[in-house]
């Protein structure tokens, strides 16, 4: 109860104080712009309503592209962790690339990625990838590395192969920071979407976010923006369902 | 099987463990060694279990003397009782099993019939930390019986026990060994244990560790505890092997 109940409270201030702060024109004023420039959380509300259609079809594209995107970042990510704890060669190899793929600016990557694939989904899962991939690797990669030396002493005196002390021991050891690292890489993928959508595409929110701005259509950019804090929200929390239903020993 | 150490040491880098130890353990036989707290103990059951290889000296389980054949022919049991929190309780008990690729169920089976005789029937499909202390390390040391091996290495098993616990305890092992003979070789700092559960205890030195004393226990595991614990040969050697350990440890 007091789960919901107090971000809603929190939340519900917070609206309600934007709400006066905008409606008396005092935002306007103390930031010195137009009132339409400002609008008041009523506005989106409605703009989020008129807007639904065009809305739900540009959120349709972005949500393809941070699934598909995730989902590639979950499987680029466990194949790293996973040659990184078991061979130390790669881990060393492959750490320092690893690092260094999060200190591309994406703002760079996503028009080179745009110019060589063009305005199609490619680019897009590749930046989305990009951000979230990185999370998800190191925390997973640690989950394995703490694994109680201990328990791998245990198995090995109970006739266990090295596949089955990975399978038994280790993989149940990572999960919980899988999942951190996942949750993490949900929150950050619309971002990633974002900017590949701003870096050339013919649909999807982000690029309405980039439409609007030109033709000062605050209250749909600020809607747009709601639709895509729901996606990262519903993403993490079918993460943190899924967590709870596979960790169940925590 | 038979178990015999002839002139071991061993060192982690320059911190030397154990210092030329010899140790003979008959078939069926129960050795306990009581020691200083960090003299080695933990140190010796890992070199028997092949875990670790001497510097210096030999191991042989049954005749066999290479890391990999000891490991085939001794359970251990670790000082806590670490139970995997992702498996059941009876799954943690057939380890061994599945790890030896039995399907599950087979494992179960096998299992099934010693938990009902070890009074944990009912408690098959309860999570590790769901159960006391005392079952847990009952089911920790059903996992080493049911693995099948000849050797057992128990290390402290009953440490984490309440004092009444533990007596309970060690009557209930007694019992094990009574109507399944192993050989045993048994690591605790209590004085008392190593002399009512083994036949013969052998005192170790702080660290490095050597064995300074050898006593033959008068009733080991008697079915009446308390009458042998009790008794005055019982509490001469038991007096005989604190002084030991007391001497030793200086
Ligand atoms: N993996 C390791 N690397 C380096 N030193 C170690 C390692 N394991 C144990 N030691 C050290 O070796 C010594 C012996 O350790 P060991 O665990 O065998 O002692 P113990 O007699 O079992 O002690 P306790 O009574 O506390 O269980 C200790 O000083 C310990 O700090
Ligand atoms: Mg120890």
């Amino acid at each position: 109860m007091k789960r919901w109940l107090y971000p809603a409270l929190l939340i519900g201030l917070l609206i309600g104080l934007w709400q006066l702060a905008s409606s008396t024109g005092f935002l306007a004023e103390v930031l010195d712009v137009e009132e339409f420039l400002v609008p008041s959380p009523a506005e989106i509300a409605s703009s989020l309503w008129e807007n639904r259609s065009l809305l739900a079809e540009n959120a349709w594209v972005t949500l393809r592209e941070i699934v598909f995107g995730f989902a590639c970042a979950v499987a680029i990510g466990l194949a790293f962790a996973v040659a990184m704890h078991l061979s130390e060669t790669v881990r060393l190899a492959a750490y320092p690339l690893v690092v260094a793929s999060q200190t591309i600016p994406i703002l760079v990557l996503a028009p080179i990625l745009a110019i060589w694939f063009g305005y199609g989904v490619v680019p897009k899962l590749a930046i989305i990838a990009l951000v979230c991939f990185f999370p998800i690797t190191i925390a997973t990669l640690d989950g394995l590395r703490s694994v109680d030396p201990a328990a791998v002493k245990l198995m090995r005196t109970l006739d266990a192969s090295r596949w089955q002390i990975f399978q038994r021991v280790e993989v149940p050891t990572a999960l919980p920071s899988f999942f951190s690292g996942a949750k993490i890489a949900a929150a950050i993928a619309p971002i990633g979407a974002v900017f590949a959508e701003w870096a050339g595409s013919s649909e999807g929110l982000g690029r309405l976010i980039l439409l609007d701005n030109g033709q000062y259509q605050v209250a749909r950019m600020f809607a747009s923006v709601l639709v895509l804090s729901a996606i990262a929200i519903v993403l993490y929390s079918l993460l943190a369902l899924a967590e709870r239903r596979v960790v169940t020993w925590r | 099987m038979n178990l015999s150490i002839a002139a071991v040491a061993h060192s982690y880098g320059d911190l030397r463990t154990i210092e030329r130890l010899d140790l003979a353990v008959e078939p069926q036989g129960v050795v306990g060694l009581v020691g200083p707290s960090g003299c080695g103990k933990s140190t010796l059951l890992e070199l028997i279990c092949g875990l670790l290889e001497p510097s210096a000296g030999t191991i042989a389980v049954g005749g066999a003397e290479s890391a990999n054949e000891r490991l085939a022919g001794c359970a251990y049991m670790p000082q806590r009782d670490q139970l995997l929190p992702w498996y059941s309780a009876i799954d943690n008990a057939g380890l061994a099993l599945r790890n030896r690729g039995q399907s599950r169920a087979q494992a179960r089976e096998s299992a099934a019939a010693l938990f009902e005789r070890f009074g944990l029937a009912g408690f098959e499909a309860s999570a590790p930390q769901d159960l006391s202390g005392g079952m847990r390390q009952r089911v920790a040391f059903l996992r080493t019986l049911v693995s099948g091996k000849p050797v057992l290495a128990l290390d402290e098993p009953f440490a984490a026990l309440d004092a009444i616990t533990r007596g309970e305890m060690q009557e209930w092992l007694a019992a094990a060994l009574r109507t399944d003979p192993r050989t045993v070789v048994l690591v605790t700092h209590d004085v008392e244990e190593a002399l009512y559960l083994a036949d013969r205890v052998a005192v170790l030195s702080a660290r490095p560790a050597r064995i300074v004393a050898e006593l033959r226990a008068p009733h080991p595991r008697a079915a009446d505890r308390d009458a042998a614990i009790t008794d005055p040969a019982f509490v001469a050697v038991r007096e005989e092997a604190l002084r030991a350990l007391h001497g030793g440890s200086r």
